[in-house]
């Protein structure tokens, strides 16, 4: 068999369903046995989509994702998805055309050092020189991405690699000796955390993404009830605690909710379940949390005291820690007094926003959205205000229902990450939350939703202006906006050029009618909404301030 | 403070630059470095001397190395029993009239001439950290035209 169709049967072994991607030179011979081979084949309009679809089919399914471009271009071009999913531990396998291995290190046509350039942006990488090798690299690296703390993984094969002919052999096991992620946590470490909990009388649960990867919601939901501690969790924790449950805060940081964050500060103890105390999180790290006692629980052991001090370090799988954890619970602490403050705050300081103006609310947005949806809908976005704000004013009820690029904050990852979510999720309303500066970064990927009929629909918080950097340089930098104003094209007339559904929305009396007739709608749908052009996110911690010395916008 | 780690890494083209790359992202130099197969060809050591600022960045090292795939164990010499050596070759200036005082340092250190042509010779040490250093003062004497040194070698 030919490395190229070895490629092909060893992803349908690892129970790839669809393949994002776009061919090129040096990966013909795969594009050949693509033709007429049984998995589904989504081209899309740039590389960069390709990956970022991947990613988004990934965080919606709990599955890898997985995307093929060709050398050089292709494969830079990929760079920017699979930094995306690095940052935000999305299991992902890409896969990149090489020059022929004769020629490698040569400067041949469309040559780059792949995996030169990716090594830090990937949890693993391989070069295949041996067809012999193929198989059994590409099992590895599906379980490599897969496992621990999942990530992206690139594959590079040379075109002779891909022509050449071997026996097929899939490995049964895959066994690295070099890696064996822990996923039971130690007990003794448990049993310390136990007695720690029930000896708090201000505990709060920081919850992460790690809850998500790890399927541990229902976990999470059991020790918060038992221990009757609120929970608030990261951007990248969203939908890993149900949205409307009494205990939940909200996200914290930067953007977090106030209560969040002052019951993050007020607390003596802080459980932070696959979370890792990002910079966003925490603002000012010396005035962070003074007076808690931090006990973290994540799969990745760099992730512990890396940023904050911790009391007690257990690694391991957060189910599995859990739901141990839980089991060495025997005396519960008395939070009343601490539900009534942090219910105090709740009351004190909520989420506002005014809706005085004439002009459209991209919270009102938010707020109808919910109220038509109820959280039945995979929530993506882009990457700004409208991330920020779709963080505030949708609840998210369940894992995986909202899709955003976190850690690297990248514009342009939405759209092409609703296309994956859509064909990961069928059945499910994908939504894509942009601002007009986002949403240009990767428009082209309309084409890939209308040929093949991935209905998403498209947001566009219209305000004319690369909103988030505005809004820094009105707080910061004296309402000197530096090429923040950016204009936009017609999108109505430019969704239709490529047979999708346009709509313009002015009034705030036309966004409901807007949003019903997208949901039902089967197409891509880009709506316009022109919203106020200079509203801001708020709260907001400004950088360098601790997470309690909070602009609250409206005072 | 300088510490010394040693590491077992998978025989494979790329970890050395998959190990450099970990230390230069993040800044940190890398005082010395020696690579060389073990017993088992699958099978590389590594041993680094590195200046860590304090503990936790010694930790994030540690933790980051461990964490790559083909990294099979760490070890962090600073805090535990261990011989290093370092070997070093130098060119010096050296006539047959410098005999005696060389045999004299010589009998304090592991070394010896390798090579003597005309007025230059080679001479080849081993010894720790601190003898080294002792010893290359007393060959500066000499004047050290030349000087190669192995890196540091850790075994428990």
């Amino acid at each position: 068999m030919v490395g190229a169709r070895i490629l092909l049967e060893s992803l349908k072994k690892s129970g790839v369903e669809v393949i994002f991607g776009y061919p090129g030179g040096q990966v013909l011979p795969i594009f050949d046995q693509l033709y007429d081979f049984d998995v589904k084949f989504i081209l899309t309009r740039h590389e960069q989509g390709a990956a970022h679809a991947a990613d988004g089919y990934a965080r919606a399914t709990g599955k890898v994702g997985v995307c093929l471009a060709t050398s050089g271009p292709g494969a830079t071009n990929l760079v920017t998805g699979i930094a995306t999913a690095y940052m935000d531990s999305i299991p992902m396998v890409a896969i990149t055309g090489q020059v022929g291995t004769h020629l490698i290190g040569n400067d041949a046509f469309q040559e780059a050092d792949v995996t030169g350039i990716t090594r830090p942006v990937t949890k693993h990488n391989f070069l295949v020189k041996d067809v012999k090798d193929l198989a059994r690299t590409i099992a590895e690296a599906f379980y490599i991405a897969s496992s621990g703390r999942p990530g992206p993984v690139l594959i590079d094969i040379p075109v002779d690699v891909q022509r050449a002919d071997t026996e097929f052999i899939w490995p049964q096991d895959i066994k690295i000796r070099s890696y064996q992620p822990v996923y039971s946590g130690h007990p003794g470490q448990i049993k310390k955390a136990a007695k720690l909990i029930s000896t708090s009388k201000k505990p709060i649960i920081y919850a992460g993404g790690g809850i998500i990867t790890s399927g541990a919601d229902l976990e999470l939901k059991k020790l918060a009830e038992k221990i009757q501690a609120p929970v608030t969790t990261t951007f990248m924790g969203l939908g890993g605690f149900c949205g409307t449950h009494k205990l939940f805060l909200g996200m914290l940081g930067m953007h977090g909710t106030a209560y969040a964050n002052h019951a993050v500060m007020e607390s003596d103890l802080i459980i932070a379940i696959g979370a890792r105390f990002d910079d966003r999180v925490t603002g000012r790290l010396d005035a962070f949390a003074p007076g808690a006692k931090v006990i973290h629980i994540d799969i990745d052991p760099s992730s512990i005291s890396k940023n904050v001090r911790v009391d007690i370090p257990i690694v391991g799988d957060a189910k599995n820690v859990i739901d141990e954890l839980i089991g060495q619970i025997d005396q519960l602490p008395d939070t009343a007094e601490w539900l009534k403050t942090v219910e105090s705050w709740k009351k004190k300081y909520p989420l506002i926003y005014k809706d005085d103006s004439a002009m459209i609310k991209p919270q009102y947005i938010l707020e109808q959205l919910w109220d038509l949806t109820k959280g039945d809908a995979i929530i993506c976005t882009e990457v700004g205000q409208s991330q920020m704000w779709a963080c505030q004013w949708y609840k998210y009820l369940t894992p995986r229902t909202f899709i955003s690029s976190g850690g690297l904050g990248t514009m342009g990852f939405g759209f092409p990450a609703a296309m994956g979510a859509k064909l990961g999720c069928p059945e499910k309303e994908v939504f894509n939350i942009a601002g007009d500066g986002s949403i240009q970064m990767n428009i082209q990927e309309l084409g890939t939703c209308v040929a093949n009929k991935i209905n998403v629909k498209v947001l566009i918080f219209n305000n004319g202006f690369l909103g988030m950097v505005r809004q820094w340089q009105e707080l910061f930098y004296k309402k000197r906006y530096s090429f923040t104003p950016i204009t936009s094209p017609d999108y109505v007339l430019l969704a239709q050029s490529y047979g999708a559904v346009g709509i313009k929305v002015t009034k705030k009396s036309e966004v409901i009618p807007a949003l019903k007739k997208a949901i039902e709608t089967n197409n891509t749908v880009f709506i316009d909404f022109r919203i106020e052009p200079e509203e801001n996110v708020y709260p907001m911690v400004p950088a360098g301030k601790a997470i309690n010395e909070m602009i609250e916008g409206l005072a | 403070m300088r510490h010394t780690i040693s590491i077992l890494v998978e025989n494979k083209f790329g970890v050395l630059a998959r190990v450099a790359g970990l230390f230069s992202a993040r800044g940190y130099n890398i005082a010395s470095l020696a690579v060389s197969e073990t017993l088992d060809s699958s099978v590389s050591y590594m041993t680094i001397v590195v200046e860590a600022k304090d503990e936790k960045v010694l930790e994030q090292i540690t933790k980051q190395l461990n964490k790559l795939i083909d990294v099979i164990t760490v070890t962090d010499f600073t805090k535990k029993e261990h011989i290093d050596r370092e070997l070093v070759l130098a060119k010096i200036n050296y006539t047959s009239k410098d005999k005696l005082k060389l045999e004299a340092i010589f009998s304090k250190f592991v070394g010896k001439i390798v090579q003597h042509k005309a007025d230059t010779a080679i001479v080849e040490a081993v010894g720790d950290e601190q003898q080294i250093k002792v010893l290359l003062e007393e060959l500066n004497k000499f004047g050290i035209k030349e000087l190669v040194r192995t890196g540091k070698l850790a075994i428990e």
